[in-house]
């Protein structure tokens, strides 16, 4: 492997590039699909190939090919170098990257079970089990179960000397219940619509106890056809961790990428309410509110050694007792406010460009109240639960999440259900009237799998630590 | 290390015959590995794009690259594999890995087999390709760039957007005789422009051919958006009448054929569709056509089977639907061509959608409006409730009070929840000016609608 980095890090920086990298990338996926106890889908995936970035006249180029040899690496980087002159055609601000020292070492997914290492069949049994368990309950039209595991071998060199392999394993599974009665389609998942997902071995799987689990979702659908739908009002609400993580996502991992408020993605998902002249200054949530971005936390799908310009794994605290105090960064664009990058860098495979991307966004752990503690503390209010639909607007203020379930509290005690619950609000509003966060107790990490940005697009998996939380006068019931 | 495929096989660049031969060869090797019945899809060819931002390009990306998917089929037990490696040790590996995947699994019961040799299309579709897209350069690329931003220049505004082209081969062969393939080409400008006072605007222009892209006139419509939409005021959510772009209106294409026009949706009983329903104003047809050169063309899907064109939406009553080898065989019926690469949970989709053109001007259409809003686009939308495609979804680019038949002036963006049946149902005058815009389904062909009733449910924070 380091014939073709050095080839093509010898060839970019011959042909004129001041700084290169060249990431060679291997991925296998695996992939089983089950609607109604019919195993309907199973297939593995291989790809590999590198892709070439430079630095020529201050302006970037990147190029990627499929095919591994050191001729091609020649062709690539003079692509790539050739695209940086005419990107420097049209530069106003040169290009100037952080002094991270250069980066050597080795990292992989802790895995207890490696999912490729076990037998097919087995995982399909063990998936079949549980989608089976779905369809025992009467009512349920149709099902759907999936698994899915992912491995990357990342081999990362720079001009500068840097040089560092990982191994990074990332598996997620789950199931849905589908009830459909007339126009109402009524859906519950477990333990996450889309799966839960980790960096980790078959073990996750195993834990999530998915058989055992199974009808209980399967039960929540039938029952959701003749739940009344959630009335119009401003109403205290809980987050269950299962909705808490998207909120986290949309509304503080995406306005707090640095690369989005200096408007490099306003063509594509828009820019960002959060301004480099906000730091340290501006409230964004209640005291309660502390968010890092944390690369180095077990299982999370957003760690990793090293990002994809070489920076190692940190945390970053992005909000800190309620006030914004740090973004997401590179090496290019952490210079621009005075910081060095916090490592968040990553591509989607060795054909995209490392954009900035969420690594592990997390609201952290508040002792004092257990998620149930909190439940227990609301004497009028409903608890939503699996995220089900998400909108947010181009600066990441406006925001409309519907939920699988919601539930009515009522004197501390979780009561009846109301189907299609959907809350709406502003950002930092909705932060701002924080008024509880669970311990450690239910903080786990949940994991975005589609997480969509840049152009070309590119597909992120991302992490989210939570414990569930609760808000007070949000707006909820929104129907057309 | 992979290189090029024993015998000689050069997959650089769009080359229809060659990602046929590949895709021949790998149908040999899965039946020489004992595959009952083997198909083969590879696309093959270069993309690339250059973005730009604050009036500058900030990206600029190329890739080469070969996709196969394997399908092969034991009785009724199916496996698939795909690779990005075309030597002959990657080759080996997929047939491998899917052949061993058809030996593990359960047997469907209504396994459809493969599409037969006489679905296959009869000729490749010349208007899918255009060697002016495959040969655009870097420069030529950085030209059109540089174009938007003199215009944004120009009215005082900045730039951001993005200018991207592909040109692949695809081929579909199988054990059943399958034989298609094809080159395609596509390209896309668009920009997002800002000014100093919240104004915003938007434009796009996609095209089969890059050098028919007028990055000028797409940088001067955007720009002058942005002016005009300088020092947007509040306005209150509720029920308005609106005249929408065609940049809005392919959102609703897209969602009606994510969520509506696919034969699984319809037999998993979660789409709105059924034969004869009326959905929408007797204004509204809407079609799924392949060979349409207004669109991205394409001649058969990835199955290899020939599209065929659809009435989706008859003068507002559902009509067709989409169907691929599987579906199609369960309804006893023939595949139209809508697969997509196997396995395929999610169902056939529509990728070549129309809606067919009215009489008005854009300004006829506004001009018939009391009071209501001019929309230039929407912006993350996503399903409330999937079966009554209630959508959510926020304003973009470009929102216009309109009284007494005149723009007055530009309004905040509006959050709205709306059931997009309602909305098809209340089309009440359609634009004769159509224009290709892509989204999440392909390219969709539409016009301008004037819409009697919209729901608008929230505004966004001016902070």
């Amino acid at each position: 492997m380091r014939d073709l980095t050095s080839r093509a890090l010898d060839t970019a920086t011959a042909l004129g590039a001041t700084y290169a990298d060249v990431r060679v990338v291997r991925r296998l996926e695996e992939s089983i699909q089950i609607k109604s106890t019919r195993v309907e889908g199973v297939s593995a995936g291989e790809t590999e190939g590198f892709g070439i970035r430079v630095l020529v006249d201050g302006a970037w180029g990147f190029a990627a090919s499929h095919n591994l040899t050191t001729a091609e690496a020649d062709r690539v980087a003079g692509e790539a170098v050739r695209i940086a002159k005419a990107s420097a055609t049209s530069t106003r601000l040169r290009v100037t990257l952080d002094s991270r020292p250069p980066a050597h070492g080795r990292y992989e997914t802790p895995c207890v079970e490696d999912p490729f290492a076990i037998p097919l069949d087995r995982k399909i049994g063990d998936l079949l089990e549980a989608d089976r368990a779905l369809n025992n309950i009467k009512g349920i039209a149709w099902s759907e179960s999936i698994y899915a595991a992912q491995r990357e071998w990342k081999t990362f060199a720079a001009s500068d000397g840097s040089f560092t392999e990982q191994v990074i394993t990332h598996i997620g599974a789950g199931l849905e219940a589908n009830a459909i009665d007339g126009d109402e389609h009524q859906r519950r998942s477990y333990p996450d619509n889309g799966g839960l997902w980790a960096s980790a071995g078959y073990e996750h799987v195993r834990a999530m106890r998915l058989a055992e689990n199974a009808e209980r979702a399967a039960s929540e659908a039938v029952e959701l056809l003749t739940a009344p739908p959630l009335p119009a009002g401003t109403r205290t609400i809980l987050l269950h961790p299962s909705q808490l993580y998207m909120q986290v996502h949309e509304s503080c991992g995406h306005p707090t990428e640095l690369d989005r408020a200096f408007g490099t993605e306003a063509s594509y998902a828009g820019t960002s309410f959060l301004m480099p002249d906000m730091l340290d200054g501006f409230r964004y949530g209640s005291d309660l509110c502390d968010i890092v971005a944390d690369a180095t936390v077990p299982a999370g799908l957003g760690t990793f050694g090293w990002d994809d310009e070489g920076v190692a794994a940190q945390q970053v605290a992005l909000v800190k007792e309620g006030m914004f105090v740090g973004y997401l960064s590179s090496r290019e664009t952490a210079p621009r406010i005075g910081r060095q990058s916090g490592g968040a860098m990553r591509a989607d495979g060795w054909n995209r460009i490392p954009l900035i991307r969420m690594t592990n966004v997390n609201l952290l752990p508040k002792p004092g109240m257990s998620f149930d503690d909190i439940v227990a503390d609301t004497d009028d209010g409903l608890l939503f639960e699996t995220n089900r639909s998400w909108s947010i607007d181009d600066r990441r203020l406006n925001f409309q999440f519907g939920t699988e379930i919601c539930r009515e509290i009522k004197g501390g005690k979780v009561g009846r259900l109301f189907r299609n619950g959907t809350y709406t609000g502003i950002t930092y509003e909705l932060w701002r009237s924080m008024d509880a966060v669970g311990d450690a107790s239910s903080w786990r990490m949940w994991g975005t799998p589609n997480c969509g940005k840049g152009e070309p697009p590119q597909t992120g998996h991302v992490g989210h630590g939570v414990s569930g939380a609760r808000f007070r006068n949000v707006r909820v019931g929104v129907s057309s | 290390m992979s290189g090029s495929v024993d015998g000689g096989l050069d997959l650089r660049g769009a080359d229809p015959e060659g990602a046929l031969r590949l895709a021949e060869e790998v149908v040999r090797l899965a039946s020489a590995a004992g595959a009952g019945e083997a198909e083969a899809l590879v696309m093959a060819g270069d993309s690339a794009l250059t973005r730009f931002a604050n009036s500058e390009i900030h990206q600029n990306v190329a890739s080469s690259e070969v996709y196969i998917n394997l399908r092969v089929a034991q009785g009724r037990r199916v496996g698939v594999a795909s690779t990005g490696r075309i030597d002959a040790e990657g080759l080996r590996a997929v047939v491998e890995r899917a052949v061993a995947i058809a030996g593990a699994v359960e047997e469907l019961p209504d396994w459809a087999g493969l599409p037969p040799a006489g679905a296959g299309p009869r000729a490749p579709l010349a208007s899918a390709w255009a060697d002016g897209t495959a040969g655009f350069t870097p420069e030529q690329r950085a030209e059109g760039a540089r174009a938007v931003i003199a215009a944004a220049d120009a009215a005082g505004v900045t730039a951001f957007g993005s200018f991207s082209m592909d040109a692949e081969a695809i081929a579909v062969a199988s054990s059943t005789g399958i034989r298609a393939a094809e080159r395609r080409t596509s390209s896309q400008l668009l920009t997002v422009t800002m000014g100093p006072d919240g104004g915003s605007g938007y434009a796009e222009q996609c095209s089969v051919d890059a050098t028919r892209i007028d990055a000028a006139a797409i940088g001067r419509e955007a720009a002058e958006r942005a002016r005009v939409t300088a020092n947007p005021v509040d306005i209150a959510p509720g029920d308005y009448p609106v005249v929408l772009n065609p940049y809005a209106v392919s959102d609703i294409t897209d969602m009606l054929g994510y969520l509506g026009f696919s034969a699984l949706a319809v037999a998993e009983d979660r789409s709105f569709f059924e034969a004869g329903r009326r959905v929408g104003s007797d204004l509204v047809t809407i079609t799924d056509d392949g060979t349409d050169a207004d669109g991205f063309p394409a001649g058969f899907d990835a199955e290899g089977v020939a599209k065929q064109r659809l009435v989706l939406l008859d003068r507002g009553v559902c009509r067709d639907l989409a169907y691929d080898q599987q579906t199609a065989a369960r309804a006893h019926r023939a595949s139209t061509g809508h697969g997509l690469p196997a396995p395929n949970p999610y169902g056939p989709f529509p990728t070549n959608m129309a809606m067919a053109p009215g009489s008005a001007s854009l300004e006829e259409l506004i001009g018939g409006m009391e009071r209501g809003l001019l929309v230039t686009r929407f912006h993350y939308t996503n399903p409330v409730h999937g079966k009554r495609v209630v959508i959510t979804g926020m304003t973009r680019d470009g929102t216009f009070l309109v009284e007494g038949g005149r723009i007055v002036g530009p309004v905040r963006n509006l959050r709205f929840t709306m059931s997009y049946l309602d909305a098809l149902a209340g089309v009440e005058a359609v634009s004769r000016e159509r224009r290709c815009i892509k989204g999440m389904l392909g390219g969709a062909v539409v016009p301008a609608l004037r819409i009697g009733s919209f729901t608008f449910t929230g505004a966004t924070a001016a902070g």
